[in-house]
């Protein structure tokens, strides 16, 4: 929040049929659709985010991430960080409001490792989903699935870590909580965030640019990642890794794939920061404690599967 | 009624699978106790478990343009995680590991 940049505000996910799309993400995975737009894309938002939507899911032939954007406190916040972020050497794009269904303006931008990123401060709010915003009830009745409670981030993978930390942690005000280092001390993971949380967004590094490892959905308990396990095995949803425990963050997770091969996460719990923690270092050569805090084996498909 | 098996060969080695018509190549081959070709996403997407068919008739499910382009769709390569066997298959080895 140093520079204004309060939470991830939406990604948007390429998917190659968006009916079997819409069962993974609405019936398993519990968001629920809030609206659909001419361009055939279909916004979808957990139960308590406050904010219209913070998934959107458009068709194509090849799945993966189009975007990820992050809302700001107010239009002046975004008007800054634009221009710091051409000071900073990258071209900035400016989206008008409305190019996203009921979303004010968006300025976009190419990280160092390839990926989209975008800001904005307005967004159409309807509110938490299902409970009142005077004296609510503690949760919503007729979620479907794993009842995920929100989109919480992403993990991308790409090659210019370096030029990342300093552009979200120098420009955009982020922190570093968590890393990865090798031998030489030269960061091979970053997890970095706007807030209290262990991570907003992610990267690991990779000889390719612009890469989607995941897009992950916070749940509220162990048990609910277990039920969420069996939902899983249930309706045949390829499993990737988990029900487990991470090293990095110590959140506990479940990750799988949806119909078109982009991996979701669910997890709970784990780390928080505040801008006086020093960040937490894990060591490469210790990845597997990092990722696999139980197993402690590297997993060949967690590493390499990426859309 | 049972559904029909199909045979599914490794070509130049002797690995090889059954599978019942409806099951993909790759999920198959899970079940069975060959390794041959790589498990990814399972989706489409990622493109672990690309392979060649040479000899056979299948039908595919949508597959990343990014990992099987039209020409190549057209020389038979393509993901066995969508691939439908519609007869006993004989697979190229070059295009996965053997674990």
């Amino acid at each position: 929040m140093k520079k204004g940049v309060m939470r991830p505000g939406h990604v948007q996910i390429r998917v190659m049929d968006l009916g079997e799309a819409l069962k993974h993400y609405v019936d398993l995975l519990g968001l629920i659709e809030m609206d659909r737009d001419e361009h055939g894309r279909v916004y979808l938002k957990g139960w308590t985010e406050v904010d219209k939507y913070s998934v959107i899911l458009i068709e194509a032939d090849a799945p993966g991430m189009d975007f990820m954007a992050f809302k700001c406190v107010d239009e002046a916040t975004v008007d800054n960080l634009a221009q710091a972020i051409r000071d900073f050497g990258l071209e900035v794009t400016e989206l008008p409001a409305g190019d996203l269904k009921d979303c004010g303006r968006r300025v976009q931008f190419v990280a160092p490792t390839g990926h989209v990123f975008e800001l904005f401060a307005t967004k159409e709010q309807t509110g938490k989903w299902g409970v009142s915003n005077v004296n609510p009830e503690a949760w919503p009745r007729g979620l479907k699935g794993m009842k995920a409670t929100r989109f919480d981030h992403c993990l991308l993978y790409g090659d210019d870590l370096l030029g990342n930390l300093k552009l979200f942690t120098e420009v955009l005000g982020f922190d570093l909580a968590e890393q990865v280092i090798d031998p030489e001390g030269q960061p091979v993971g970053l997890f970095l965030t706007a807030s209290m949380k262990a991570h907003d967004v992610a990267f690991i590094k990779h000889a390719e640019k612009n890469k989607f490892h995941h897009a992950s959905f916070y749940l509220d308990s162990w048990e609910a990642i277990l039920r969420a396990s069996d939902l899983i095995s249930m309706t045949d949803t390829p499993l990737d890794i988990g029900p487990t425990r991470h090293g990095l963050t110590s959140g506990q997770t479940v990750y799988f794939f949806d119909p078109s091969g982009n991996r979701n996460e669910v997890f709970t719990g784990g780390n928080y920061h505040y801008p006086d923690f020093p960040p937490i270092s894990w060591k490469a050569e210790d990845l597997g404690k990092a990722i696999f805090y139980h197993d402690r084996l590297l997993n060949e498909r967690f590493l390499t599967v990426l859309t | 009624m049972s559904k029909t098996v199909y045979t599914i060969a490794i070509a130049d080695s002797n690995q090889s699978f059954h599978l019942r018509a409806g099951e993909t190549l790759l999920a198959g081959m899970e079940k069975s106790n060959c390794r041959a070709i790589r498990v990814g996403c399972r989706g489409g997407g990622c493109g672990l478990c690309k392979v060649k068919v040479l000899h056979g008739q299948y039908q595919t499910k949508p597959m990343s343009r990014q990992h099987i382009k039209a020409h190549e769709h057209a020389a038979g390569l393509a993901l066995a995680c969508r691939v439908l066997p519609e007869s006993d298959l004989v697979l190229q080895p070059d295009y996965f590991q053997n674990t």
